[in-house]
């Protein structure tokens, strides 16, 4: 019988690990160093904030695994023999494979600040990030969290529950000024001013210094602010965690190179997740795609390959979702924060400050291309159609109650869009 | 900010203060059966109850006694029922039934030599002229003359006269005798406590419930500046004493299960709870008392309207939840509670028009079909109105909305695990093993109360309408009361109130709509297989966190469907409406839309490779 190791339990390596098992009788092996059990990483903030505990983060039940003989190895991999197809672990026991995938995920970036390995500096990634969290979180006086992106305001809600200060480093001139235009980036600073954070923007965290027990006590930004604090959360980013391939002969850049049938350069090993990089990027995705459902459907495809039923992993329209403190925000299709020079958008906003979309759709064609969505809900469904269908912004305009996904009784907002829609461009024929 | 925090700790300290004072209430007082009391308590009975309980009373030097706690003196009553009971049946005996004497002369006159002769010619020369007595035994024992029985062993015909006459006693009694159950010992009781709360219950009942009132309030209120952005805000509920199964939570689950049996089991300790209530009670009808029913029912809208204004603002951003929460709060208030203190003073049965059967158990049990009947058309119509609800409404609605239009926007249980159950709708198992323990007492439950009905509703026709066949009021050898009685206690008082709400902070709000409501059990099934419900999972956007299955209140495990991208269909599903709330990232809607598709496993999401999913979502 065929085996198959898995390193990395997250959502890649456990999608995979279940469909191969639907599709087919072959010993699957999953090793991790972080936890025993699969749980999602997306809801370790709620632990902290009290919403859950911590088994209530796996989606599968315990005895999950055995029933589905999928074994899990709870060991961290020293590195990876692959002219044996073997994989040598921290207690140097050898694991054979037949198939190897690497879906290790990520790891925090640091870029080379002075004190960035102190006690009291962490990154908010693994589960052993939150234990350390926590035992900081006692008597912490503020945190200082650098980086605007999503995994920053995250940790910047969970700070807040339980009254800790936070000072908030941007390195643009608006919050994740890279992904969201002017309008939502504004919007979510206004309500993350509203939450007492102190946001500083066009700022850059110089090094962090330490007290006499080499705990950080204060950061010093490029302009040369000073802010004390017991907490520092590097958020920059993450990229993938691929140092114990050193030397294996697997082919790597920043990620694990893979083609797009997710294969490396060794034949019986593949990388999906975080920690692939593919060799020329998937139309405007990015060559390492670090997010939840990239890793699942990285996972759905090749389990089809490594039964047989080989497949490009070929995902369709882009999509994504974040809830920033309490407003949500869902995108499909591409809105670009500078608009190509093809694109044109569209955007209306609630005078609440807190309800936003932003249309992008082609100049000339006037085909739909994207939306962001802040404050409403909308059909995953709807818009997958739209976009794969081609409509028109028109369609979309007059169309957008089918997309609403918020809860009954909920206020609609469909009309006063198509109204703006209508006044700013009279000539179309909505 | 500062005061604000101060404010909310003397709400707080307000709160938890009434709730001392409110336990501290049923030690307040003493008890004494005085004459007034026993006059008072038995009006409805004949004078010579009165008297002669005043009698016994007096001998046993009870009459006056001043006793300080409700449990010695319910032991008094107790035992004083019994002598009660023993003497007035020995006084009705020599009064009108058959003494020893007699007994014996007519065994010396039957049996002669061995042989056994028993006619009315035997009662005729032992009683004289005595006809009333004559009546009486020849009534009972003709099928005994020799004429119509041969006893062949004088120990047979000793033994069915001996029997016969015991029951002629004990039903020349039964007219005087008092019951030794909890309404004849609440009654006593309520009539028996003396003290400040009876003097002032006014005062009382704003140090009870107008403290608690207000405190609760200033707490929840102030909590509004405190989390003053609108959202989920659900932080340290696990972190907290009160919401993990702390032992603020240890303190609550005692307190409310020794609500729950004092309530249903033992009323006559907590009158004093019930007298300061009176006041309220007498709104409705002047003079009228409270009894432990009206104690619970003004607790109830107390606790729903106190924490339905706590989900009012805990939910401002979600108008599903605030219209469901004004559901439930307006059926409560108007039809489980008003309107069964109004209509009786229309002569009209004082019963809750929104229950529907089988959650309403005793819907169609003799007393109260008779209690209809009597009512006139109105009465009537409201019978109809009940039968109509439960087998044309309900199915109709369910099909259209899904069980939900009862179970959270209706029901006076659904109401009260939506309001005050709130803060413990996290705690409910969401394990595999739950799932499988929950199918195995809510359908078994549903079957019982289908035979109860199926027995009780037979002998009720027969008393109704055609009395010479109700016999021993039995169908399929089940005694139509005895099952009754069975189930009220076991489902009614121990299942629905005991462990379904007394249990909140430990198995959360919903053990008993999850694991025993019956009337939850048969919406469930047309909601599984006959209806326009879901909970719509959108596309590929779960994220797996888990929020849905911690916070849903029937411990479905939505996450398990969601991050599938397979919509919710459940029978157990009460379309609360919080797994929608809490998702962060959108994915859950409650719908109410076409069968097709309702039902869709997915075995690839939506946003990944078109021909594979076309591959396999169609296989």
């Amino acid at each position: 019988m065929e085996h198959i190791v898995i390193i990395g339990n997250g959502i890649s390596g456990v999608t995979l690990a279940r469909h191969i098992r639907k599709n087919s009788d072959k010993k699957i092996t999953i090793v991790s160093a972080e936890t025993e059990f699969f749980f999602s990483r997306t809801a370790l903030m709620y632990v902290y904030m009290g919403h859950m505990k911590f088994e209530h983060t796996q989606s599968y039940e315990n005895h999950f695994w055995k029933k589905n003989r999928i074994d899990l190895v709870f060991k961290r991999v020293e590195k990876v023999i692959s002219t044996e197809n073997s994989l040598q672990m921290e207690d140097n026991s050898i694991l054979k494979y037949d198939k190897l995938v690497i879906a290790a995920g990520s790891k925090s970036n640091k870029f080379g600040w002075p004190g960035q390995d102190l006690k009291g500096v962490l990154g908010l990634y693994h589960k052993q990030d939150l234990e350390v969290l926590e035992d900081l979180s006692k008597n912490a006086k503020r945190a200082v969290i650098v980086g605007g992106g999503l995994i920053g305001i995250e940790l910047a809600e969970m700070l807040l529950t339980r009254n800790i200060p936070v000072t908030f480093l941007v390195r643009e001139t608006n919050f994740w000024g890279g992904v969201l235009p002017e309008g939502e980036a504004k919007l979510i600073g206004r309500h993350m001013l509203e939450h007492h954070i102190d946001l500083r923007f066009e700022t850059n965290l110089k090094e962090i210094i330490s007290d006499e027990n080499g705990r950080a006590k204060a950061i010093v930004t490029e302009k040369g602010d000073v802010i004390e604090c017991n907490i520092v959360g590097l958020t920059v980013g993450v990229s993938p965690n691929i140092d114990f391939l050193k030397g294996s002969g697997i082919e790597t850049n920043k990620g694990v190179l893979v083609n797009r049938f997710l294969e490396t350069n060794i034949s019986n090993i593949y990388a999906i997740g975080d920690c692939a990089e593919q060799h020329e990027a998937i139309g405007y995705r990015k060559n390492i795609e670090a997010v939840w459902y990239t890793g699942r459907m990285m996972g759905e495809v090749l389990a089809q390959t490594i039964c047989g039923n080989k497949m490009q992993y070929n995902p369709g329209h882009w999509f994504n979702s974040a809830k920033f403190l309490d407003i949500e925000y869902q995108t499909y299709g591409w809105v670009w924060a500078k608009p190509k020079s093809y694109e044109k958008q569209f955007y209306w906003e609630h005078k609440s400050g807190k309800i936003a979309i932003r249309i992008s759709y082609h100049k000339e064609t006037m085909e739909f291309l994207g939306i962001n969505i802040f404050g409403i809900r909308m059909r995953h469904e709807f818009f997958d159609k739209v976009l794969t269908e081609k409509k028109s912004v028109d369609f979309v305009i007059e169309n957008l109650k089918q997309a609403n996904f918020d809860p009954e009784f909920y206020k609609h907002y469909e009309k006063e869009i198509a109204s703006q829609f209508k006044n700013e461009f009279p000539t179309l024929k909505t | 900010m500062k005061n604000i925090k101060t404010l909310r700790l003397i709400g707080l300290i307000l709160f938890i203060a009434s709730v001392f004072i409110f336990i501290v209430t049923l030690f307040i007082g003493s008890y004494s059966l005085t004459e007034l009391v026993i006059k008072d308590t038995f009006s409805s009975k004949s004078e010579r109850v009165i008297s002669t309980f005043t009698k016994v009373a007096k001998e046993r030097g009870v009459l006056g006694k001043e006793i300080g706690n409700p449990f010695s003196f319910n032991d008094e009553i107790t035992s004083l029922l019994e002598e009660y009971n023993a003497k007035i049946t020995k006084d009705i005996e020599i009064e009108k039934g058959l003494s020893e004497e007699e007994i014996n002369q007519i065994f010396e006159k039957t049996i002669q030599g061995g042989k056994i002769s028993y006619s009315k010619a035997v009662l005729e020369s032992v009683f004289q002229n005595n006809s009333d007595k004559i009546k009486l035994v020849d009534e009972a024992t003709n099928w005994m003359y020799s004429s119509t029985k041969n006893y062949g062993k004088a120990a047979d015909f000793k033994n069915d006269f001996t029997n016969k006459i015991v029951d002629i006693n004990r039903s020349n009694a039964q007219e005087f005798l008092l019951y030794d159950n909890k309404y004849t010992k609440f009654d006593i009781a309520k009539a028996a406590v003396t003290g400040p709360l009876k003097e002032n219950k006014k005062g009382y009942l704003f140090l009870t419930f107008g403290l608690g009132i207000i405190g609760s309030l200033v707490f929840i209120i102030t909590g509004l500046f405190l989390e003053p952005i609108a959202g989920i805000k659900n932080n340290g509920i696990y972190l907290s004493e009160a919401t993990n199964r702390g032992w603020v939570a240890l303190f609550v689950f005692g307190f409310l299960v020794s609500f729950y049996i004092l309530l249903y089991f033992c009323p006559y300790y907590i009158v004093n709870w019930t007298n300061i209530v009176d006041p309220l009670k007498s709104m409705f009808k002047e003079g009228e008392r409270a009894s432990q029913w009206f104690l619970y029912g003004i607790l109830y809208c107390v606790s729903m309207i106190v924490m339905g204004i706590r989900m009012f603002i805990k939910y401002r951003h979600n108008s599903y939840q605030i219209v469901r929460t004004a559901s439930v709060l307006f059926f409560q208030i108007i039809f489980a509670f008003l309107l069964v203190e109004i209509l009786p003073l229309f002569d009209l049965p004082g019963v809750d028009l929104k229950n529907a059967w089988p959650l309403d158990y005793n819907f169609v049990t003799d007393w109260n079909v008779k209690q209809h009947l009597d009512a006139g058309h109105l009465g009537k119509f409201m019978f109809v109105w009940s039968v109509i609800l439960s087998l044309i409404v309900v199915p109709v609605m369910v099909y259209f909305y899904g069980k939900r239009w009862y179970c959270s926007w209706v029901c006076g249980c659904g109401g009260l695990a939506e309001t005050l159950g709130d803060p413990y709708r996290q705690l409910s198992d969401k394990r595999l093993i739950a799932w499988k323990i929950e199918r195995w007492t809510i359908y078994p439950i549903f079957v019982f109360a289908i035979i109860m009905t199926i027995v009780v509703g037979y002998n009720t026709y027969n008393i109704v309408y055609n009395p010479s066949n109700v016999g021993d009021s039995t169908l399929f050898g089940i005694n139509a009361y005895k099952i009754n009685e069975i189930y009220g206690f076991l489902i009614g008082s121990i299942f629905a109130g005991v462990i379904g709400t007394g249990f909140y902070p430990i198995l959360g709000n919903r053990t008993w709509c999850r694991f025993g409501c019956p009337l939850a059990a048969y919406m469930g099934i047309i909601q599984r297989f006959k209806s326009r419900f879901r909970i719509t999972t959108n596309g590929g956007q779960c994220i797996s966190c888990g929020n849905c299955s911690t916070y849903c209140e029937q411990g479905i495990d939505v996450r398990a469907y969601a991050q599938k991208g397979e919509n919710i269909v459940r029978a157990s599903c009460v379309g609360c409406g919080v797994c929608s709330a809490v998702c962060p990232r959108g994915v859950l809607k409650l719908e109410n839309a076409s069968e097709k598709g309702r039902i869709n496993p997915n075995e690839i999401l939506l946003g990944n490779d078109v021909n594979l999913m076309d591959l396999l979502n169609q296989k």
